[in-house]
């Protein structure tokens, strides 16, 4: 057999739907999944950030009639007794393997804030930065034989995942629409000037190094370099190209950055990623608020769904985690803009995968929107039930860079959802 | 036009030809370039303090300062933190002409009468003021406030003095630059707002860039580590409860600033009020004069403050107290911070006189090389100068630099400026810019050490053509030796050390690559470097 060319990979990976590719990793995971039913933790975690506040009444948790509804119908849904707003029919499809939590309380009404404390799982802290979920997770559950970052961000917004206390190493690494490879990662040169180069690079930096060596380290320019020139070189850096996928799997998904996105993600938790945050904005809707999310929901349902339904035809869903959340709610009040205003206390996630039961709905709201919601939901809580499905110990304390001690959550995981009890 | 374009081209290289030996050798003509400001008494008397407070803190910690850098480590920090790019090798050249006392204060003066100095600078503080998006399309011009902002600056019009013009001008956003600090809240989306600023928006920006405080997240609750109330917040957003915008622009309307209740939803008037040093503010007059007066008001506590720390931000890519708007967490500031303040205050507000104290006093002369590495400590203390990640314009305008022997400014050829403009957006972009909180410090990122060493800006600047540094060198230097000097000043502003010289002498040996790519080569590993992308 003729050695492989970059074009026979190319077209052979094409057609065996990315399978060539991975790694003797991915493969392993691939198979650890399918025997999911062991009960063993999840592995990996995808997050969907629907970014600037997406209205719980139009997504997750319809109030169809009431005077806050506005005229947001609800449709069934694959799981008796759950309703989804319409607009959301593939999700619905899919209810059996998602569960909701509708009580989601939080105290942070700005952007910034709220990004920080659903993204970390803490208030912000001008004493200390805490780290991102993806951030804990590549930490506390290495990878060796990954090439390509581990923690990734797909069309990134303005606040990506970050690794604060536990350093800038463990920060998202930022990419956009996955359509075609990843920019500047091919070199212009033959290999040997390549390698002069680089030998120049260490020459320079041991130089710099002198009387700042430890500095240096931690501007972590070298470690990026490290890691750039391991993923310019490695195959798995195909996991982030969705051209190689089948069309069928691409419509499903759906043709927009974000369904893209989301089949990215999933391509590269194969390959061994810990966590994928795919970003969706334009849920800020403090006018205008019906039209803006049906036509968000029209990219979201599809990627969403696919997504889900994708991990758990290919036997990845046990171990993969799936997120679906923003920063806060939005008022039941509609304001004369036709919009609804930041609302912290009382708003919607969706998760799925990991070993979390699906089809289950944590807490409930208030149909006329003046009563607090029942089971509240704190997000403390529910970063300490993703951590305890990732098999991570969620009150292991660490400790900050000026010697505070800090847990990875404070709050207390919702066994309902773990389903370790039944 | 296109023959118009031929023409320019043309010129642009007999230009360049003639050009084109000069710099690259020391010159022996012994040209002066001179005119220092004489510092006055109390001038020094300010530098001698905030050198005393450093030293006293550093003495009571037990930490070693580092030893002074020399000149030419000094005069690139300058370049970075006033122009946003290196210097040259011609401007190199020309400092080194001077005497060694006089290098430093020549070189500030320099770039202070430098209008790149005006537009880095105003882009900065731009920032603070309206962000770093575009905003509401029909009411805000962002690029002409920036070049209002960068004219004021231009003729160092005392700061106190913008900023009221920001708070109180009236006027169209198109006629009047400075109404764009008002105009850029509005939200034309809003219907409920009906095409007005956002008084809350407003106060926010003030308290945080003016002030250095984070008054905003009053908004919701009351400040969760500072004595600030709810209403304190509400009080100071009611100046701008009378700012209306119509047909002749901003101006001041009347009525009553109302804020809804989040529990009853109820609407209540609030009345203008400030929380602190209520004596300082005038009695009388339209409501954002008032406001204006009493921030810029010579004893407002936090104004100058704030200033300085911004300023100091800006020169040193690291303020001396984290975050840079928020003043009152929860440290204790180093006793600079005050000692600065008040001589920007009593002194006039004068900006260019704030960045030649901040220049000359010791903590910004002082190399980033400590005795003992002992890491973040000395640097948190200022013992020894912080390693800085560059901002992505910062790089894009040292990679242009670099590879161009001549000084890009000003006085360049429009070709030449224009074509540093579109490749200096299109890198930022792909580099990821830093954004409004740009003085927020971090490590580098794996996307911007990719486009570095294979993107389309290193690559062009790397490779052989007749205005690109590598050419230059590889036809003009006489020796490897030269070359070298020539290649190290041109981007890392230094010369290389032994161990330096000895491995590049040996690899422009290797005959098995040609000349030319050899001398890319080296100029490609020196742009990609540690020491190249991060202030030291």
């Amino acid at each position: 057999m003729e050695p492989l060319g970059r074009r026979a990979l190319f077209c052979r990976a094409a057609t065996l739907a990315g399978s060539t590719w991975l790694g003797p990793l991915a493969k392993h995971l691939a198979q650890a999944a399918e025997s999911d039913r062991t009960g063993a933790p999840a592995r990996s975690v995808i997050v969907l950030w629907l970014a600037g506040g997406p209205s719980q009444l139009e997504t997750f948790d319809p109030h169809p009639g009431s005077r806050i509804a506005g005229g947001t119908r609800h449709i069934p849904t694959a799981v008796k007794d759950i309703f989804l707003a319409e607009g959301l029919e593939r999700v619905a499809e899919q209810m059996g393997s998602i569960s909701l939590i509708r009580s989601m309380m939080s105290r942070e009404g700005d952007h910034e804030r709220g990004t920080y404390n659903l993204k970390t799982g803490f208030r912000p802290d001008p004493t200390v930065t805490h780290p991102s979920l993806g951030s804990v997770a590549c930490r506390e559950l290495p990878v060796e034989s990954c090439e390509i970052p581990r923690h990734v961000s797909i069309l990134h917004s303005q606040w990506p995942g970050r690794g604060g206390y536990l350093g800038d190493a463990f920060d998202a690494f930022l990419t956009g629409d996955p359509l075609g490879p990843v920019p500047d990662t091919r070199s212009y040169l033959v290999p040997a000037r390549d390698q002069a180069r680089v030998n120049h690079l260490g020459a320079l930096d041991r130089s710099f190094g002198k009387g700042r060596e430890k500095r240096v380290e931690e501007t972590l320019h070298r470690e990026t370099m490290r890691s750039a020139l391991r993923m310019m070189t490695s195959e798995q850096l195909k996991a982030f190209d969705v051209s190689l996928e089948p069309l069928a799997i691409r419509r499903m998904y759906g043709e927009t950055p974000f369904g893209r996105g989301c089949l990215a993600a999933r391509r590269l938790i194969e390959t061994g990623v810990r966590c994928v945050e795919v970003n969706l904005a334009g849920w800020d809707t403090h006018a205008n608020n019906h039209q803006l999310v049906a036509n968000n929901l029209k990219v979201l349902d599809p990627a969403f769904a696919g997504l889900v339904r994708d991990l758990r035809e290919r036997g990845l869903l046990g171990r993969t985690i799936v997120i679906c959340m923003g920063e806060f709610g939005r008022t039941p009040a509609i304001n004369p803009a036709g919009g609804r205003d930041h609302w912290p206390g009382g708003f919607s996630i969706a998760v799925a995968g990991g070993g979390i039961r699906g089809g289950r709905v944590v807490g409930e709201t208030d149909p006329e929107g003046k009563k607090e919601p029942a089971s509240q939901v704190q997000v403390g809580g529910l970063f300490a039930t993703i951590f305890t499905a990732l098999g991570i110990d969620y009150q292991k304390v660490n400790q900050t860079p000026i010697g505070r001690t800090v847990r990875f959550s404070e709050g207390m995981p919702l066994e309902s959802l773990l389903g370790r009890n039944g | 036009m296109a023959l118009l374009k031929n023409i320019l081209f043309v010129a642009l290289i007999l230009a360049g030809l003639a050009a084109m030996g000069a710099s690259l050798v020391p010159s022996k003509s012994g040209r002066r370039v001179a005119v220092v400001a004489s510092p006055d008494g109390e001038f020094k008397e300010t530098v001698t303090k905030v050198d005393e407070a450093f030293a006293t803190a550093w003495a009571r910690d037990g930490i070693q300062p580092a030893l002074p850098a020399d000149a030419l480590t000094v005069a690139r920090r300058l370049s970075l933190g006033l122009t946003g790019t290196i210097p040259s090798l011609e401007e190199i050249r020309k400092l080194e002409e001077l005497p060694e006392g006089d290098r430093l204060d020549w070189w500030i003066s320099h770039l202070l009468h430098d209008r790149r100095y005006a537009d880095f600078v105003a882009e900065r503080f731009a920032r603070a003021f309206v962000g770093t998006e575009n905003g509401p399309f029909i009411f805000f011009r962002r690029r002409k406030f920036v070049l209002w902002l960068a004219a004021e600056i231009a003729r160092n019009r005392p700061y106190d003095q913008i900023v009221r013009d920001l708070i109180t001008t009236e006027g169209l956003w198109t006629d009047k630059p400075a109404t764009n600090f008002i105009t850029v809240t509005i939200e034309p989306d809003n219907k409920e707002k009906q095409n007005q600023p956002d008084p809350v928006r407003l106060a926010g920006r003030v308290t945080r860039a003016f002030l250095g405080i984070r008054l905003d997240c009053a908004q919701c609750h009351d400040h969760p580590f500072a004595d600030w109330k709810q209403g304190d917040f509400e009080g100071f957003a009611a100046f701008f409860g009378q700012t209306r915008v119509g047909f002749r622009g901003v101006h001041d309307g009347s009525g009553e600033f109302k804020v809804q209740d989040r529990k009853t939803r109820e609407y209540r008037v609030v009345e203008p009020r400030v929380a602190r040093a209520a004596d300082l503010l005038p009695v009388d007059g339209p409501l954002r004069r008032r406001l204006a007066t009493w921030v810029t008001h010579q004893g407002n506590p936090w104004f100058a403050k704030a200033t300085v720390n911004r300023v100091w931000a800006i020169l040193c890519g690291q303020p001396l107290v984290t975050p840079i708007d928020n003043l009152e967490a929860f440290e204790s500031p180093p006793e600079a911070l005050a000692i600065l303040a008040d001589d920007f205050a009593r002194n006039g507000h004068d900006l260019a006189r704030l960045i030649r104290i901040i220049a000359s006093t010791r903590a910004f002369r002082h190399e980033s090389i400590s005795r003992l590495d002992s890491s973040q400590k000395a640097e948190k203390t200022w013992a020894s100068f912080p390693l800085t990640r560059l901002r992505p314009e910062q790089v894009a305008g040292s990679v242009i630099q670099a590879a161009s022997i001549s000084t890009i400014d000003a006085e360049s050829h429009l070709v030449t400026r224009l074509m540093r403009f579109g490749e200096q957006n299109d890198f930022v972009k792909r580099y990821g810019d830093s954004g409004d909180d740009e003085f927020d410090g971090r490590g580098g990122t794996i996307p911007q050490r990719l486009v570095m060493m294979n993107g389309k800006l290193v690559q062009e600047k790397t490779m052989g053509g007749p205005f690109n540094t590598t050419t230059r060198v590889e036809w003009l230097a006489g020796n490897d030796e030269s070359a070298l000097e020539a290649l190290f000043l041109a981007t890392l502003t230094r010369r290389p050390d032994t161990e330096e010289r000895d491995h590049f002498t040996r690899s422009l040996a290797d005959r098995t690559v040609g000349r030319g790519h050899g001398i890319q080569d080296i100029f490609w590993a020196l742009v990609n470097s540690t020491e190249f992308s991060w202030n030291h």
